[in-house]
């Protein structure tokens, strides 16, 4: 076991797949001899080689193509992508191509890539350095699409997603690389260190795609959330005093269902929490599956907090941004009505 | 008032250019603004010559056949009588299979088909010029390729069909060919997305230190999709092993190669700001593709880098059988494409080099008809999209590895 910071267990799980798959290949933009821009790549190169862990050009689409191009061949490509703001110009090759060519050639060809991606706010990025694009892939069938939400899933996952045959966007909430955030952004951050999270083995172990994880244990509420948001609901959770219920989902497509559905129909009630904007937001899909599956259980309408239905603006990052108040209020709210 | 936009703009103003073709339907076909060299009269570089010295090829013409059907000057690779009459038969049954298959598609047999009319020489000719392990990234007008290597007509008509013969399950357009064995790779309908897919292949290879090269193809409308650009930037900068095709047939539907920038430079001339050599080669040539693709393709296996050729050509097929061509261009413009018809062009060599006479000729276009006939036959047997198609009960699978737990649920949903 060591102690390993997001970034630093990030590093770790292709450190690992590079040891011990030779068909692994980690490259993207800055991602080379530099060690990427938020350093998950830092000291790669140079311990597994040049033509393992290298720079490209600054051009997604070109970095996702050849990355389906190498899958294709038999490799296991490890892609970054700067900040998942960048995504776009990728994206016909991540819907049209990497999605679809297992289903278009009767399963004759496949791409096994990961595609990593810093993602989220509270860092004060601006429009372009602070998006959740998340609902856009999972609308995706044939995409898989994860963001762990604490350093020892982020192994555990990474490793699973980098292993498995089929597409993954493996999204990064960065604002969560060095400490659990919790939306107090008035208060200081509390390192990785101090929570028993951060404690990482150092080698090979996956957690597998598509099981949500219970982060405390309710009976009042559920509520439904991923990535940073995990910490911004338990900092809600504990100043309202009250006893609801925390799933991780980890893997945002696709969903755990059983689980999602195992804590409504015991609790009741329903929050939804996530950073992206509210409208077609994953949200919306974990409000229809709850209302499908647990309607006669539910004891108040399914409150959903989210970011704005506006671009990120850059000064009023705290107005957007959905803190523990906003999580507190829609607490109150599932509860009272 | 609308004052609408003067004829004739007033002097000093700005004036936009739109390019229009020399001709539309209505009009005689011109072709007089085309340059085409002499057979013979480009020099053939080393093929592990720096791409700054060969910046002239990619505004010449590599041709090889002369008017009179011999073979002339450095580029000529000296095929021998036997595989010239291969490629003859391979480039006759391409003609013959998308002939049969137009018309079922006609008969409603089956939705859609591309047929490659003309432009046989570009991929029978690269089919025989890479190694039978080479992998290919084909756009949806290469059935030749797929011939060529001696795929089965059956089960590329059962494809079309989308019959329950169908390998790919029913799922894809007709033509959308897919087919591993034979390092075909599965054909998007997107336009360009494959061209860096392919270059992503050939880094995968030369990272395993495999001798295997990639080959891609797009049109000339293509090229001005961002995808071909990105498969120029990596194949420069990491030299990937890998042929990059544009096949110039002059037409992206209704839209002429201009419409792409074709009128003012070549498309093999995009290659030279990459760095990467360009190769414009007559496409109807069948010796001339064979040899300029032999060139790329040992260049690219000797750790020299990517190529880019462009296979001028004349699209003398509509671009669909959901196109009329008739509505755009003028109807006689193929039968006045000057570098002629690449099937008559290789028959005509081979009766020059006394290989071949016109009733061996007819003979293999009866035996050849007959062959695309009986494997039409035998497709047929097993249903067409109009009688029998694929079953859906298969329409859940391969969306992923194995079946999420939702899919399982729409499909009982659907009820299968």
């Amino acid at each position: 076991m060591a102690t390993m910071n997001m970034i630093q267990a990030i590093n770790s799980a292709m450190d690992v797949m590079l040891a011990k798959d030779p068909d692994v290949v980690v490259f993207g933009e800055d991602v080379g001899y530099f060690g990427g821009v938020f350093r998950a790549t830092a000291g790669l190169q140079q311990k597994h080689g040049l033509t393992r862990v290298f720079d490209t050009p600054i051009c997604e689409a070109g970095i996702i193509a050849t990355a389906i191009g190498m899958g294709v061949y038999g490799l296991r490509p490890v892609a970054e992508i700067q900040f998942a703001d960048y995504i776009l110009p990728a994206f016909d090759q991540l819907v049209s191509e990497a999605s679809r060519l297992r289903y278009r050639s009767g399963g004759e060809f496949w791409a096994p890539i990961t595609v990593r991606t810093p993602c989220g706010g509270g860092i004060f990025g601006g429009q372009t350095h602070s998006q959740s694009p998340e609902s856009i892939f999972t609308h995706v069938s044939g995409l898989k699409t994860v963001m762990p939400s604490n350093p020892y899933d982020a192994k555990g996952l990474l490793i699973a997603a980098i292993e498995e045959d089929d597409p993954v966007i493996f999204l990064e909430p960065k604002r969560i690389y060095n400490g659990p955030f919790d939306g107090h952004h008035d208060r200081p951050l509390t390192s990785w260190a101090k929570y028993p999270q951060s404690e990482v083995p150092e080698g090979h172990y996956r957690i597998p795609l598509g099981q949500a994880a219970m982060v405390r244990p309710g009976s009042a509420c559920t509520i439904l959330t991923y990535g940073t948001m995990v910490h911004v609901s338990l900092a809600a959770v504990a100043e309202s005093g009250l006893d609801a219920e925390v799933i991780d989902l980890r893997t945002l497509f696709p969903l755990d269902v059983e689980t999602i559905e195992a804590s409504v129909k015991k609790t009741g009630r329903c929050v939804v929490v996530h950073e992206a904007s509210r409208t077609s937001g994953l949200g919306a899909e974990l409000m229809a599956v709850v209302q499908e599956q647990c309607f006669h259980h539910l004891e108040a309408p399914i409150q959903r907090v989210t970011g704005w239905d506006t671009p990120y603006p850059h000064a009023f990052e705290w107005q957007y941004f959905p803190g523990p108040d906003r999580v507190q209020a829609a607490l109150k709210k599932v509860m009272e009505d | 008032m609308n004052r609408g936009i003067p004829q004739r703009p007033p002097a000093g103003a700005l004036s936009l250019h739109i390019p229009e073709p020399p001709a539309r339907p209505g009009q005689p076909p011109d072709f007089s603004r085309l340059v085409i060299p002499k057979a013979g009269e480009q020099p053939r570089p080393a093929f592990d010559a720096p791409a700054s010295q060969l910046r002239d090829c990619a505004y010449g013409l590599v041709r090889v056949l002369d008017e009179s059907g011999a073979a002339v000057g450095e580029w000529n690779p000296q095929l021998d009588a036997e595989t010239l009459r291969g490629g003859l038969r391979h480039m006759l049954l391409t003609r013959s299979f998308d002939e049969r298959m137009m018309r079922a598609q006609r008969q409603g047999k089956t939705s859609f088909y591309i047929k490659s009319t003309g432009e046989e020489a570009v991929s029978v000719a690269q089919a025989y010029a890479l190694d039978p392990n080479d992998m290919l990234f084909p756009s949806y007008r290469q059935q030749g390729l797929l011939l060529a290597r001696d795929w089965s007509m059956v089960d590329m008509m059962c494809q079309i069909y989308n019959n329950p013969g169908d390998r790919l399950k029913g799922r894809q357009l007709p033509i959308m060919y897919s087919v591993k064995e034979k390092g075909f790779f599965s054909i998007s309908g997107n336009l360009g997305t494959q061209f860096p897919q392919a270059v992503g292949w050939a880094m995968a290879s030369a990272y395993k230190h495999d001798t295997r090269i990639a080959a891609a193809w797009v049109g000339d409308g293509t090229t001005a999709e961002g995808d071909f650009h990105h498969a120029l930037t990596f194949a420069a900068v990491y030299r990937a092993p890998v042929v990059l095709n544009v096949v110039n047939n002059q037409w992206a539907i209704s839209s002429y190669q201009a419409i792409a920038g074709g009128d003012e430079t070549t498309f093999a001339a995009r290659a030279v700001g990459y760095g990467l050599p360009g190769l414009r080669v007559d496409g109807n040539d069948f010796l001339a593709v064979y040899a300029a693709t032999r060139w790329a393709a040992q260049r690219a296996r000797e750790n020299h880098g990517a190529t880019l050729l462009e296979l001028f050509t004349y699209r003398v097929a509509p671009h669909s059988t959901s196109d009329d061509p008739s509505r755009y261009r003028p109807e006689n413009e193929a039968e006045k494409w000057p570098l002629g018809d690449p099937i008559e062009r290789l028959k005509q060599h081979l009766i020059v080099l006394g290989e071949w006479s016109e009733e061996r000729h007819q003979a293999l276009v009866a035996e050849v008809e007959e062959q695309v006939k009986a494997a039409q036959k035998e497709a047929e047997a097993q249903g067409t999209l109009g009688t029998a198609p694929a079953s859906p009960a298969t329409m859940f699978e391969d969306v992923f590895k194995d079946m999420p737990p939702h899919l399982r649920k729409q499909r009982q949903e659907a009820g299968f």
